[in-house]
């Protein structure tokens, strides 16, 4: 029956050690469902597959089978089977066996298993490969192997840890539309991991962003790539120009110092916004009664159905406009953005705000380190604060010891005029950056604030 | 010319090399008591070795028997155990692995005696008569790190995954160790079980300081007090060629083995 959760995860929480790997996750698959988890690697997608496989048990949380907690049944008796990434096929076995070695442990009648493991084969288009070594396949082949190696166990769910990452890309689509297939024709529930954003959106009826173990946004492909709900999911997934805006009133936004109609209500008067504008979406005109902006074409560089170009706005805005037609590099151009196309998004934050404490007058103690900051009336030495810094005010150092605090570039967004990084400390703590300057992901910067730029208030003891 | 030095070094390497087996071996086809005199070919010496018909016969067969016998029971024992081992330490993580192969590998590299001495100090310190039991013991300690060393690498080859895999598809644990893992493993324990008990039948020093005083020879300590007595007893020249050949045949067995995983991965 259609809308009947299969699975249920209630406020799934894991540790390694002092690593929270996934933070009090929820949610639910619908019977028949071909759900992708979808996340950069570490974002505890794998984890989340383990621990409905069987093979981790949550810290925190239960995961309902049917609506019954299944955390004391071990993996092998679970009604699932996995594909696993790089197949793990059994090497000493041939084809036709190593699909056979669920259903033997199951004591099943030699000719069923039989019947079973040609249907299976056909299915997955490996007729005739019964007999041979599963070693002197290719990898396309090992894939289908696996596949039917799980599928042949009639599974109630069928658990795929990146399956596809190891096969090259024309091996990929081509497997991505099978799978599809096979789940049409079968009509049993996938669950799917891949940090593959394109094979996400190809194969899933529900998508699952995760980021740094937590989910982002669950939602079919087309919610998730028209009605991104941050920053961290519309850059994820697919192309995007995220830009720092300013919803003026219901339907009217400003962003790069230009005014829109958009769609979205709600936000109230006069509140910062993000906003996401998808490249196919900001169209050419030669109107000037249609034209919102002008640029100029920056680049322009040729991508087999499209192109892309960088233009630079007349308000000293990049954006990135896919199009297939090409505009000559240096030309002016005419633009315009339709009010459906314009994606508004609740600032998820608007300045760093760190807990403190006081060491002294002058000095007060956040991130595992010492600041200077101006001298603070009414406050004494011991006492608890939390201390704003403004985005901007973060002075980042090529060299972390020429940092109050080190850290590395952990995430980073170009929002048209500037950088927005994440920089995770050693110690674990975001500090977040507007910047002008270009770093890369991975870069070890160290961190100053200035004295000035902390805006201290005390903590009021809950 | 540098064909010719580098050829001739090469040569004079391998004569020295193989001259005393070659000479033994020789030796073996004639019937003289001293090493060295040729009185013609004969397998009369052979002959003796399986009839039993020589001087002091049933004390160089019964040592030949109990090397044969330790080797096996210490081979099969560290195979076990170097395998197990192996499985945990491949388990381990980051230091804790480093540290505990480097422990593995000390007792590998310690010299025989060293390890015969401190045996014996720790049987004799614990009250432990000293006897057969006890050579067995000291053979499975220093085997084990061998098995250790050869399963390690079938561990490291081995996709992460089967043994999960083999659980997904209804294997409970000990369906998977017996039907995934032993079998992906069994080329490195034979090697293990082989290397193992040629180290066993080899070893001297260690069983000379562990089988204590009730009169337990294997073949090493027999040639060692047969030579004292005087004169090696001739029937030894074709057992040390027939184990020769053995050991030869073992060796090219793990070559061929090794060869051929090499290929398959």
């Amino acid at each position: 029956m259609a809308g009947e959760h299969i699975i249920d995860l209630k406020h799934v929480s894991k540790r390694f050690g002092d690593k929270v790997v996934l933070d009090d996750i929820s949610l639910y698959i619908r019977k028949g469902e071909f759900v992708t988890l979808l996340g950069p690697s570490g974002c505890g997608k794998t984890t989340t597959l383990r621990m409905i496989s069987g093979f981790l048990a949550p810290d925190e949380g239960e995961i309902l089978l049917d609506g019954k907690d299944i955390s004391s049944i071990p993996p092998y008796k679970r009604p699932f089977n996995t594909v696993f990434q790089r197949y793990a096929l059994f090497p000493h076995l041939d084809v036709y066996d190593n699909i056979a070695f669920g259903l033997k442990l199951r004591k099943t009648p030699e000719d069923e298993i039989e019947k079973r493991v040609k249907k299976v084969l056909k299915l997955v288009s490996m007729s005739d490969y019964e007999d041979r070594d599963v070693e002197s396949l290719s990898g396309g082949q090992q894939q289908r192997v696996a596949i039917a190696r799980a599928l042949v166990n009639q599974p109630k769910i069928l658990l795929l840890d990146e399956p596809l990452a190891a096969l090259d890309l024309k091996m990929r689509k081509d497997m991505q539309i099978e799978l599809k297939e096979m789940h049409r024709e079968l009509g049993i529930t996938f669950i799917y991991v891949t940090h593959d954003q394109e094979e996400a959106l190809t194969l899933s009826d529900t998508i699952v962003v995760m980021n740094e173990g937590k989910i982002q946004q669950i939602g079919t492909p087309t919610d998730i790539y028209n009605e991104p709900v941050n920053c961290f999911v519309a850059d994820f997934i697919g192309e995007s120009n995220i830009l720092k805006g300013r919803m003026l009133r219901d339907r009217r936004v400003a962003f790069i110092k230009h005014e829109f109609d958009c769609v979205d209500e709600g936000f109230g008067e006069d509140v910062p916004v993000d906003v996401v504008v998808r490249p196919e979406d900001i169209y050419f005109t030669t109107d000037p009664a249609k034209c919102q902006f002008k640029a100029t074409v920056g680049s322009c560089t040729f991508k087999g159905v499209h192109y892309e170009m960088w233009v630079d706005t007349d308000t000293g805005y990049e954006l990135m406009i896919q199009d297939y037609d090409p505009y000559p590099v240096g030309s002016e151009v005419m633009l315009y953005i339709d009010p459906d196309d314009i994606q508004v998004m609740r600032k998820e934050r608007t300045c760093n705000v760190f807990e403190g404490k006081m060491v002294d007058e002058t000095h007060v103690a956040m991130l595992g380190a010492e600041f200077g900051c101006l001298p603070q009336a009414g406050l004494s030495a011991g006492d608890d604060v939390s201390v704003e810094v403004r985005f901007e005010a973060v002075d980042l150092q090529d060299h972390q010891e020429d940092g109050i605090v080190a850290g590395e570039v952990h995430f980073l967004l170009y929002k048209g005029d500037h950088y927005h990084l994440t920089i995770l400390t050693e110690d674990g703590d975001h500090i977040w950056v507007d910047t002008n300057d270009i770093w890369d992901k991975g870069d070890l910067v160290g961190v100053n604030i200035a004295p000035a730029d902390l805006k201290i208030e005390k903590r009021n003891e809950a | 010319m540098k064909k010719f030095i580098a050829q001739t070094y090469i040569w004079i390497l391998l004569i020295l090399l193989y001259a005393p087996l070659v000479f033994i071996a020789v030796f073996s086809f004639t019937e003289s008591r001293v090493l060295g005199n040729w009185t013609g070919f004969s397998a009369r010496l052979y002959a003796n070795l399986f009839t039993g018909d020589m001087q002091g016969s049933s004390s160089l067969l019964s040592a030949v028997e109990n090397t044969l016998l330790i080797a096996l029971i210490a081979a099969a024992v560290s195979t076990l155990l170097g395998t197990v081992a192996a499985v945990g330490i491949h388990h381990l993580h980051g230091r804790t692995k480093q540290a505990v192969t480097f422990l593995n590998n000390i007792p590998m590299i310690n010299p025989d005696i060293i390890t015969g001495v401190s045996l014996f100090l720790l049987f004799v310190f614990l009250h432990f008569s000293q006897g057969y039991v006890t050579v067995v013991l000291a053979h499975i300690t220093f085997c084990t790190p061998y098995v250790v060393l050869s399963v390690m690498p079938k561990l490291r080859q081995m996709n992460p995954n089967i043994y999960e895999a083999a659980m997904d598809l209804g294997a409970t644990p000990s369906q998977a160790l017996w039907k995934v893992l032993v079998p992906q493993l069994r080329p490195g324990m034979v090697s293990g079980f082989i290397l193992a008990f040629t180290m066993s039948l080899d070893d001297f020093a260690v069983t000379f300081f562990t089988r204590g005083t009730i009169g337990l020879d294997t073949l090493s300590t027999f040639i060692y007090t047969d030579a004292r007595k005087g004169g090696l007893t001739p029937e030894l020249r074709p057992l040390m060629t027939l184990i020769f050949l053995i050991i030869l045949i073992l060796l090219v067995v793990i070559n061929v083995r090794q060869a051929k995983t090499k290929r398959t991965v």
